[in-house]
């Protein structure tokens, strides 16, 4: 029985402004229609291009459910291509990085195709003579995405071929990307390291809604952070002693609720917005000495100092990433089902800038979203607990309406106080656009 | 002041036993001061500080690992997780008695369990030990997880 299936109606009914659905979060069809409509419709977060810094150099990943590979071509630019070899659909590459040389040579039937795609080599080629073979699909070589775009190295793809802009779906919201890229004397970021993975058993929405979830840190996160403090306060140090690094980051975790009603939530339109406004968890890190005056050579003392008060906290780019500009991170949440989620966090080194800011991120990655994380334990606990519950039927639908105003506009940026579920509301009007953008109407489709 | 080959290697089985009855005090008064509990991300990684790793803890921060499992409000651990590690005989690598370094590598498996889930990991743990006063102490551990680059859901205990 398919319930959503090429009906718009029934899709748009699963969100009601303050509440949503909970087949949002656990039908697989609408699963589905999310990797066939939503991932497809979207731009979405690939790779960065220094995971493919030379020629012939790839990054396997996923856009959505579908396998992808990000490449640098010959001519220099980033590819992105589907990981299937036209002929019978083997995947031409499946470890994660590497280097295949000026083309992709398939290891069934040596079929084989320029970094671009182009299909450059068939063996026995005669025996597709006079067989309409260049016509097909197949003849054409591997399949491209709809539409690229490498915005300050960070690459996006849109599968569709035809539909919304980089400019017009990102908007203002890149101005995070851009305050992290400026945080580089040298305006670029490199990768650092392979990325944590985390598997997690609920849905991909759950955690992407956490990104601005401020009224949950104090709570769950208790045992985490309120032990650190604690212990570190029974050590009694002398008053004046610095935190330590693991301290500074940890610390904030447990907060008050002013303290998140005080930081502001900004939303933009398309799904996008962050929490941090004013301030944040980052904005207390210790300065790293020589660091501002190798930011000021670049920009200007009055500019550099702009770029680092800016404190953003945590930036959701709809639908699945998170950045956090002050530290040079990106986690991607990777659909896998609909209660299945692989997230990925990144981390990146400065170009130019000292080397601690980099140990800073990496401590920052691991104690907080690492597996092994005291921290992240207590967030899949939440999570995992949330996609079990979810199957009672007692209730269907899940609140969203903390500072709710029914007359809201999402299409218009917006300032508000750090505890609302505003942004929340803004994913799940995005997801209805982007959902049903392409969806036929039910009779339409009868 | 000596110490035998047994003498280690009774050491790191007493470890693992600490560990899997969850006598961490006893564990914890095992280490010197300023050692490091490293368990890299990548294969051979060789640094702990500017890329990603799991874990890559001083000893403040393990007190604070070790005092969370039994908070009141530590909610993945209601229920409590419980963890068993079988040991191959670890290899002494080194004994230097002049400088007080021991050096070994222990292969096992390590395998976590809550509710009605279980995982199993198989490890390389590799001791730097010092001889204080007599006692051996350990002054750095690294366990790498064999399969360290795949999607793991929670590891909540220490491998
Ligand atoms: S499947 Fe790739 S060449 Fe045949
Ligand atoms: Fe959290």
């Amino acid at each position: 029985m398919t319930r959503y299936t090429g009906d718009k109606a029934a899709v748009a009914a699963l969100v009601q402004g303050h509440q949503v659905h909970r087949d949002v979060y656990i039908d697989p069809e609408v699963y589905r229609l999310e990797m066939k409509h939503l991932f497809a419709n979207a731009w979405i977060f690939v790779g960065h291009d220094s995971q493919t810094p030379n020629k012939g150099d790839y990054f396997t990943t996923m856009v959505g459910d579908q396998p992808v590979i990000q490449v640098r071509h010959t001519d220099g630019e980033i590819y992105v291509l589907y990981n299937r070899c036209p002929h019978k659909g083997t995947k031409l590459v499946i470890d994660r990085t590497g280097n295949t040389g000026k083309f992709f040579r398939c290891p069934y039937h040596a079929w084989s195709f320029k970094t671009d795609g182009c299909l450059l080599a068939i063996p026995l080629k005669k025996g597709y003579e006079n067989t309409g073979f260049e016509q097909t699909d197949a003849g054409h070589g591997m399949k491209s995405v709809g539409a690229v775009m490498n915005y300050r190295g960070f690459i996006f793809c849109r599968l569709a071929e035809e539909g919304i802009s980089f400019e017009d779906f990102f908007g203002g919201s890149l101005s995070s990307i851009d305050n992290m890229v400026d945080r580089s004397p040298a305006q670029r970021l490199e990768v650092a390291g392979p990325p944590l993975r985390y598997m997690h058993k609920c849905n991909w929405k759950m955690l992407v809604e956490n990104q601005t979830d401020t009224c949950h840190p104090m709570v769950a996160h208790e045992s985490s952070a309120g032990t650190a403090v604690r212990l570190w306060k029974e050590l009694d140090m002398p008053e004046g002693t610095p935190l330590p690094p693991a301290m500074e980051i940890i610390a904030p975790f447990t907060s008050p609720y002013e303290f998140f009603e005080n930081m502001g939530i900004r939303t933009w339109p398309n799904g996008h917005g962050h929490t941090g406004v004013h301030h944040s968890i980052h904005s207390n890190y210790t300065e790293i000495p020589g660091y501002l005056d190798k930011l000021s050579a670049t920009h200007g003392e009055e500019k550099a100092r702009a770029i680092l008060g800016e404190n953003r906290h945590n930036t959701v780019y709809f639908p699945n990433i998170m950045i956090k500009g002050p530290i040079q991170q990106l986690r991607v949440f990777i659909p896998l089902a609909a209660d299945k989620t692989l997230v990925e966090s990144y981390i990146y080194r400065l170009v130019d800038a000292p080397e601690e800011l980099t140990a800073r991120t990496a401590m920052y990655n691991r104690m907080i979203n690492a597996p092994t994380s005291i921290v992240g334990h207590d967030d899949l606990e939440m999570y995992e607990r949330a996609q079990e519950g979810l199957q009672a039927d007692g209730m269907e639908w899940v609140n969203i309406q903390r500072l709710y105003d029914p007359d809201e506009d999402f299409e218009q940026e917006s300032v508000l106080n750090g505890t609302t579920e505003k942004q929340m509301r803004n994913q799940f009007h995005a997801w209805v656009k982007f959902m049903t953008h392409d969806m036929p109407a039910r009779e339409a489709a009868e | 002041m000596s110490v035998t080959k047994d003498d280690i290697i009774d050491f790191l089985y007493d470890e693992a036993r600490m560990l899997d009855e969850g006598r961490y005090d006893d564990w914890l008064a095992l280490w010197l001061k300023d050692g490091h509990y490293w368990m890299p991300l990548d294969y051979k990684q060789t640094d702990p500080l500017n890329v990603t790793s799991l874990m890559y803890e001083d000893i403040f921060m393990l007190k604070v690992r070790v005092e969370r499992l039994n908070g009141a409000r530590t909610f993945s651990q209601k229920p409590k997780s419980r963890c068993h590690h079988v040991l191959q005989r670890p290899w002494v690598d080194e004994i230097d008695l002049e400088s007080g370094r021991i050096r070994t590598t222990t292969q096992m498996h390590y395998i976590e369990t809550r509710l009605d889930e279980q995982m199993l990991l198989a490890l390389t743990a590799q001791h730097d030990l010092a001889l204080i006063d007599g006692r051996l102490r350990i002054a750095n551990k690294r366990v790498d997880i064999l399969n360290c680059d795949a999607a793991f859901g929670n590891i909540q205990l220490l491998p």
